[in-house]
């Protein structure tokens, strides 16, 4: 299996949105490849014809009857948010300036 | 400890509802002991005294009025803080959530209020529930009532701590990979993970959702049944729960407190035993097995050759499952937000406020997780794991041929001094070595008490088939009703006075 360096770290945090320091990439890149090296033996154990288990107890297609029921109260909701504004969340600029 | 706060939940329940002691003085009674003990302690995140005093008039008055009352109504309760609690701060052990007040309540939430037991308050935990110390919470770890050096487990280390001093006689858990059964077994509790769908996870602050199971923790085994069947049973609003009766786990309690196993079939599962366990568990456990079959029991062998993957397979489908649910903390729509200077854009907030408001084991496991759910190594980990986990419940399935229950210990060693693994992760993980498979099998398994080594309680760990939670029961009630026979006296009352 193959190990993970520091710049693998640094491009999953990135993909994970955390800005990690530069302290704790070298800390959990040494300590995710103590982790992977561990868990990698599930390669060694599981035949291609063994069906994967996503969930425990089996059950599908469940519905629930298509009724109106009320939903949260808005302005609890919004009072629990970091930010508000005109009865909606206010989120901080999703598109780059114009250059 | 005055009086009311050493009697078991049921003993509360009747006294209440005879008219001896109001729910008002109960919990009172408990309030004060975390008056005194927590700050020792630190089971609590938050104590919501006057909203506890409040439920305790509502019962004492429905009681006054001449209506009937629930099983638990008027006892106190101990709510581990993943819990969503309306109008009660809930943060999950983290910081992203600090200040956060839910506007909805879970559904173990509102079963609680509808049983009448009142809500002392909301208890520590490691963050988001990844750990086995309660260390990873970001408000301080809680410390073990028998010994304030020692970690009470984890992840639901404030429920456990907070039953095992006397501050709440019942305590709700979560289980992902142990996070009941393992603080039980340190703590000298009796701790229940439910199958599967058997307690609505609506509400549950989401870790590792195929995993996530609430249940009970409690100083007795019929405690445990009592809440277990209080919080229990279908919920339209999780598409997880099973719709089916709740297991007569109470009826199951009473009848194992006759001590009687004739005819049960136990087996001890080879493969959790031997390497890093601590010969004074083998040894209590190896005295536990003498018991069961002094009880009428008939022990066999078992071989279950892929509960040695258990740990591997956990700690890649847990990580996976978390690095999705946790993508919610996205600094919108509530907890913390970082860095919103009016010039960031979206990414770099979310991602500012992610690296403040996550602790290093959620980052860790977020980051293990996006890898191993990535393109080019999702086959090799996450795939290879999900195949696992069918081993395990086939190992599961053919042990359940012949034996109607299987036991181990419930955790490898007693309860570690607090700072002895928080920088070792493997070590941390080994931790949950006994409570994984029935994790990933999504099968019930209860701890209880069985003895003491070099002082300290160790757990026997009773695993039955999916929705026979009722068996865990009886097997548990037997052992503590057989040791309280034995000793004269139940194992917790051996833990150090505060």
């Amino acid at each position: 299996m193959p190990s993970i360096s520091r710049a693998e770290v640094a491009h999953l945090a990135r993909l994970a949105r955390l800005a990690v320091t530069d302290q704790e990439l070298d800390v959990f890149a040494g300590q995710l490849d103590v982790i992977l090296g561990s868990v990698a033996r599930v390669g060694a154990v599981a035949a291609d014809d063994i069906p994967p288990t996503t969930h425990a107890v089996p059950v599908t297609n469940v519905l629930r009857p298509d009724e109106l029921r009320p939903s949260l109260a808005r302005d609890e909701v919004l009072a629990a948010a970091p930010a508000a504004q005109g009865g909606r969340f206010r989120v901080p600029r999703i598109l780059d300036d114009p250059e | 400890m005055t009086d009311l706060t050493g009697m078991t939940a049921a003993v509360l329940a009747g006294e209440i509802a005879a008219g001896h002691a109001s729910s008002v003085e109960v919990t009172q009674a408990h309030l004060d002991r975390i008056t005194a003990v927590d700050d020792k302690i630190h089971a609590f995140l938050y104590v919501d005294a006057d909203g506890a005093l409040a439920a305790a008039r509502a019962v004492d008055e429905r009681r006054a009025a001449g209506e009937a009352l629930g099983p638990l109504a008027g006892v106190p309760l101990a709510m581990k803080d993943v819990v969503v609690t309306r109008g009660l701060p809930t943060t999950s052990g983290s910081k992203i959530l600090e200040g956060w007040i839910p506007p909805y309540d879970a559904t173990v939430t509102t079963r609680v209020r509808q049983a009448g037991i009142v809500m002392l308050g909301k208890t520590n935990m490691d963050e988001f529930a990844m750990g086995s110390s309660t260390e990873n919470s970001a408000y301080g770890p809680t410390r073990n009532p028998w010994d304030l050096a020692r970690v009470p487990g984890g992840s639901s280390g404030g429920s456990s701590a907070a039953v095992s001093a006397y501050e709440a006689p019942l305590g709700i858990g979560t289980d992902t990979g142990g996070s009941i059964r393992q603080p039980a077994a340190v703590t000298g509790l009796v701790g229940h993970k439910p199958t599967y769908g058997g307690v609505s996870r609506y509400g549950l602050i989401a870790f590792s959702s195929s995993l996530d199971q609430a249940g009970p923790l409690t100083r007795t085994v019929l405690d445990a049944a009592l809440l277990h069947e209080a919080i229990g049973g279908h919920d339209p609003a999780d598409s997880t729960s099973i719709d089916a009766p709740v297991p007569a786990v109470v009826a199951a309690a009473r009848d194992g407190a006759h001590a009687d196993l004739s005819g049960l079939k136990v087996g001890v599962v080879r493969e959790l035993s031997g390497d890093g366990y601590e010969p004074g568990v083998l040894d209590v456990f190896a005295a536990t097995v003498r018991l069961l079959t002094d009880l009428g029991a008939t022990i066999t062998e078992v071989s279950c050759p892929h509960f040695g993957y258990a740990l591997p397979a956990y700690y890649l489908i847990a990580p996976s499952e978390c690095s999705s649910n946790l993508a919610r903390f996205d600094a919108v729509r509530y907890g913390l937000r970082v860095g919103d200077d009016g010039v960031r854009g979206l990414e770099e907030v979310m991602s500012l406020t992610r690296e403040a408001g996550f602790g290093a084991e959620v980052k860790r496991r977020v980051i293990l997780g996006t890898y191993a759910l990535s393109s080019g190594y999702y086959d090799a980990y996450y795939g290879q794991a999900q195949k696992v986990r069918t081993l395990i419940s086939r190992d599961f399935a053919a042990a359940f041929e012949t034996c109607d229950v299987l036991i181990s210990p419930t955790t490898p060693t007693v309860a570690f001094p607090l700072g002895a693994r928080i920088d070792d992760p493997m070590a941390m993980y080994a931790a949950d070595l006994c409570t994984l498979p029935a994790s990933l099998a999504g099968t019930p398994a209860i701890s209880v008490p069985c003895g003491l080594s070099e002082g300290l309680p160790v757990g026997l760990q009773v695993m039955a088939s999916a929705l026979a939670d009722d068996r865990c029961y009886r097997v548990a009630a037997a052992v503590e009703a057989a040791l309280a026979d034995r000793d004269g006296r139940p194992i917790l009352a051996a833990a150090a006075s505060l």
